[in-house]
């Protein structure tokens, strides 16, 4: 071998091991952070927590209740809007939209996507709070149902087109209408992706904390109805973790891994889902 | 059984490729079985044979491309100028610098037509420009090409129609100057034209390589090469000078395929 | 009957649900339009590279939000490119597929860990090591005003590297995806050509996969602009234009969240808006050039495979 051969084979050796490297890091620090937040919150957790409320500011103790009973609320408004809205949006798409009206439509959707949560916040406070005088969980829910349209648009769309034309056929040559084939049949036989679909547009706005900075704002007791500001696990953790006492580190800690396990145990239940049913069908 | 085939053209030629006892398995399947085989230097060597035959597989050890097909295993001997190339200790990468290869389906880097050709000097060391504009210009006028690109040779390599494509790529094979070119089905996805163009150059470099083609197209075979070496099912049939082995084989097995009593 | 009228019946709820998400996006437009009209009018063009923030005296210039968004921004692209393409060549190109696909999984969950999550650890974590890292540096570097200033932990370059964690996922799966979508018959000719499997990707693969790969850089880019959270926990937020990074610093998402609700004054709220609608108009820039760059990949690759 030569001296420019040998040395061509040094290079290849140290860029692929720095590739390696690279990768190793990176997996690393996921490992890490799962690590750290399981064995931080993991300390934290007691029953307390999940069935008090916080105590009066400076004392130790108290729990989440609140904030977990106040983030199922505001995901529930937020599917009220998001599902519907992103669902029979992806409906349309697949099944009735082509040219410019629908490329629109998709580019509407991608805009939404790419807007920064916050953004969507100061929209919401103007269109909700400011009308209402007050912070409520309504406008905390709205702001994360828009922020769903865009996952549970693009998911509906993709499954819904995946079904081939065949069945369309299928159940027009039979003498059922256009509306009866898309509920009936086609809806049905991409069923599995899109309900993966919409959880997961659930899952990432579980997370969001932005948003409701200034709509649902947050609260230190029970929030009844929906027109009164909410507190929500991932307002709570914000709060607690850039306050000065140790006890709410803490509880920041456990909210986070209750957080983390919720949103992470999604996605993963969502992939688990669709590779079953891939395998189901072919 | 194993049958050494003599390789002749004429009683002097030098053999290039030594080929003994090559047994190639994926995993279970075996797909070369047991060949042997003498390929003479600065001819042309035509692997002909129906589909699955084993001819690309064949093809493709000679230049070590199957090394990197997971679960290969290859036993025999291979020496090229009487140097093994397969062994421990051998550079698959030095290996491929004097073993150079054309594919079916011509497949140019998106870069320029310059960038193209220079790409095998560059990547074995060369960076002189002056030196590089030589190699390039010597090889496309050898792929005869030359002509129609010398001014625009910045231009993308993709604007290219398939036929000139395919010449660039055996461009961009002798600019390493290897001493072996592997031509796998060149011309199958070619038109009428372009593929008499191969066909012309292939018989003006054969004078300078060693030329070994695998072709699917029996007249293609019978116009191009100067021996011919029919496989069937991983087994090397019948290899010898083409005109006696389209005219007149040996084995039934030959004659039944070229005359297509094939099913 | 019922059945005449079904199909357009159905055809039309969906078509308004169509129409709404257009109806939805044109509304944040015009509300972050209208609603920053008195500190557009107060300010003008010159908002964008003023630097004073004065919530009192009533005076407003994003010039320190900006600074922080790019510079925050730009540091953690530098850091996660490498890291995230090096790791996507070795996903796609070198290991065996049953190995990388798990491992991708793993490292695509990362993009779904909420982002006040990542400032949690990042503020009991990553803080404390900065600070020490920060008085390790400081006494034999601390004379280049790139790394002045106390040691305070927070800062431009803690955000950055937060940051950073963030979006090498993102770099990582798209990177990973678009080698993998190099065909074949690239990487044999070179191969054949003699080239080694390193030089075959860094000279034939990575540039064919050129477009698609800086696609998801700038989607890295546009997710690392509207960052708010994590970014805000680990910042400093210090409304001030400071080259040291290690200098505690503000970013537009920042200032939105640790601000609006305190703003009582219209131009002070209307201020804050203009920002948000700075922040609107570069993501809406940067995602729009993404979508460009990773179109064009799919459209080459079809062309090749023509």
């Amino acid at each position: 071998m030569t001296d420019v051969q040998r040395r061509r084979r040094r290079v290849e050796r140290f860029m692929f091991g720095a590739t390696a490297a690279a990768m190793v890091a990176t997996l690393g620090v996921l490992l890490f952070l799962l690590g750290y937040i399981a064995w931080q919150g993991a300390s934290s957790l007691s029953l307390a927590f999940f069935t008090r409320l916080p105590a009066p500011v400076g004392e130790p103790g108290g729990g989440m209740a609140n904030a977990i009973v106040g983030s199922a609320k505001l995901l529930f408004t937020a599917a009220l809007l998001g599902i519907p809205v992103g669902f029979l949006g992806g409906v349309y798409l697949a099944e009735y939209g082509r040219g410019a009206f629908a490329a629109w439509v998709r580019y509407a959707a991608d805009v939404l996507n790419g807007i920064p949560s916050i953004v969507i916040g100061i929209t919401v406070y103007a269109l909700v709070v400011v009308p209402m005088r007050h912070f409520s969980t309504l406008a905390g829910g709205l702001a994360l149902g828009l922020m769903m349209i865009p996952v549970a648009l693009r998911a509906t769309e993709e499954f819904l087109r995946l079904v081939p034309d065949s069945l369309r056929e299928a159940s027009l040559a039979l003498g059922a209408p256009r509306w009866v084939t898309i509920v009936r049949v086609v809806i049905p036989a991409a069923s599995r992706g899109i309900a993966t679909g919409l959880l997961l547009s659930l899952a990432r706005v579980a997370g969001e904390t932005a948003p409701l900075l200034f709509t649902a704002l947050n609260n230190r007791f029970w929030s009844p109805g929906w027109t009164q500001p909410t507190a929500s696990l991932p307002v709570m953790i914000f709060t607690y973790a850039i306050a000065p006492y140790e006890d709410w580190h803490r509880q920041a800690w456990a909210a986070g891994l209750v957080l983390l396990v919720l949103v992470l145990g999604t996605n993963v239940l969502a992939r688990v889902i669709m590779r079953g049913g891939r395998m189901q069908s072919a | 059984m194993i049958v050494p085939q003599a390789a002749s053209g004429t009683e002097q030629d030098v053999v290039e490729i030594a080929v003994r006892e090559l047994t190639v398995h994926y995993g279970t399947t075996l797909a070369i079985d047991r060949v042997t085989l003498d390929i003479p230097r600065h001819r042309v060597t035509a692997l002909i044979g129906p589909s699955g035959c084993g001819k690309s597989t064949f093809l493709r050890c000679l230049n070590r491309m199957n090394d990197h097909i997971p679960g290969v295993r290859v036993t025999g001997d291979v020496t090229i100028d009487g140097d093994p190339i397969y062994g421990a200790d051998i550079d698959p990468v030095a290996l491929r610098k004097r073993v150079g290869m054309v594919f079916q389906k011509s497949n140019p880097f998106p870069k320029s037509i310059f960038d193209n050709v220079a790409f095998g000097p560059r990547v074995h060391g060369e960076r002189d420009p002056v030196r590089l504009r030589e190699i390039v210009e010597r090889t496309l006028r050898q792929a005869a090409l030359w002509e129609e690109v010398e001014d625009r040779l910045d231009a993308s390599a993709l604007d290219l129609s398939g036929g000139q494509q395919q010449r660039l790529c055996i461009a961009r094979a002798l600019a390493v100057e290897p001493d072996v070119v592997l031509m796998d089905e060149p011309a199958s996805a070619l038109d009428p034209i372009a593929t008499a163009k191969i066909e012309e150059l292939i018989h003006e470099l054969k004078s300078s390589y060693t030329i070994v083609i695998v072709t699917h197209n029996m007249q293609q075979a019978a116009r191009v090469s100067d021996l011919t070496a029919y496989f069937y099912l991983g087994r090397l049939i019948e290899f010898g000078p083409t005109d006696r082995l389209f005219t007149n084989p040996e084995k039934q097995e030959t004659e039944d395929y070229i005359t297509g009593r094939f099913g | 009957m019922r059945r005449r009228l079904g199909d357009p019946l159905f055809r039309l709820v969906s078509l308004i649900f169509a129409l709404s998400v257009i109806g939805i996006a044109a509304t944040i437009a015009v509300i972050l339009y209208r609603d920053s009209a008195p500190a557009r009018a107060a300010f003008g063009w010159s908002f964008l590279w003023t630097s004073t923030w004065d919530p009192v005296a009533l005076r407003f210039g994003a010039l320190p939000f900006v600074y922080g968004t790019l510079a925050s921004t730009a540091i953690a692209i530098a850091i996660a490119l490498p890291l995230g393409l090096g790791a996507a060549i070795c996903l796609a190109e070198l290991m065996p597929r049953r190995l990388a696909d798990p491992l991708t999984f793993l490292i695509e969950l990362l993009v779904a860990v909420p982002s006040v999550v990542y400032g949690l650890v990042a503020v009991f974590v990553l803080v404390p090591i900065m600070r020490d890292v920060q008085t390790v540096v400081q006494p034999v570097l601390g004379f280049i005003p790139l790394f002045r200033g106390p040691a305070y932990g927070v800062g431009l370059l803690t955000a950055a590297i937060v940051l950073a964690v963030m979006i090498v996922p993102f770099i990582i799966a798209v990177s990973r995806e678009v080698l993998l979508a190099v065909p074949q018959t690239q990487r044999d000719a070179a191969l054949a050509l003699g080239a080694t499997r390193w030089e075959t990707v860094r000279d034939v693969v990575v540039p064919y996969a050129r477009s698609g790969i800086l696609g998801s850089v700038f989607l890295a880019l546009a997710r690392a602009l509207g960052e708010t959270m994590a970014v805000t926990m680990v910042i400093g937020n210090r409304p001030e234009v400071n080259v040291s990074i290690f200098a505690p610093a503000y970013t537009m998402a920042a200032v939105l969240a640790n601000e609006f609700t305190e703003a009582t004054e219209t131009v002070y709220l209307a201020a804050l808006v203009e920002i948000g609608l700075l922040l609107f108009v570069i993501t809406l820039v940067v995602n729009g050039v993404a979508r460009l760059l990773i179109a064009r990949v799919g459209a080459r690759i079809e062309v090749a495979r023509a």
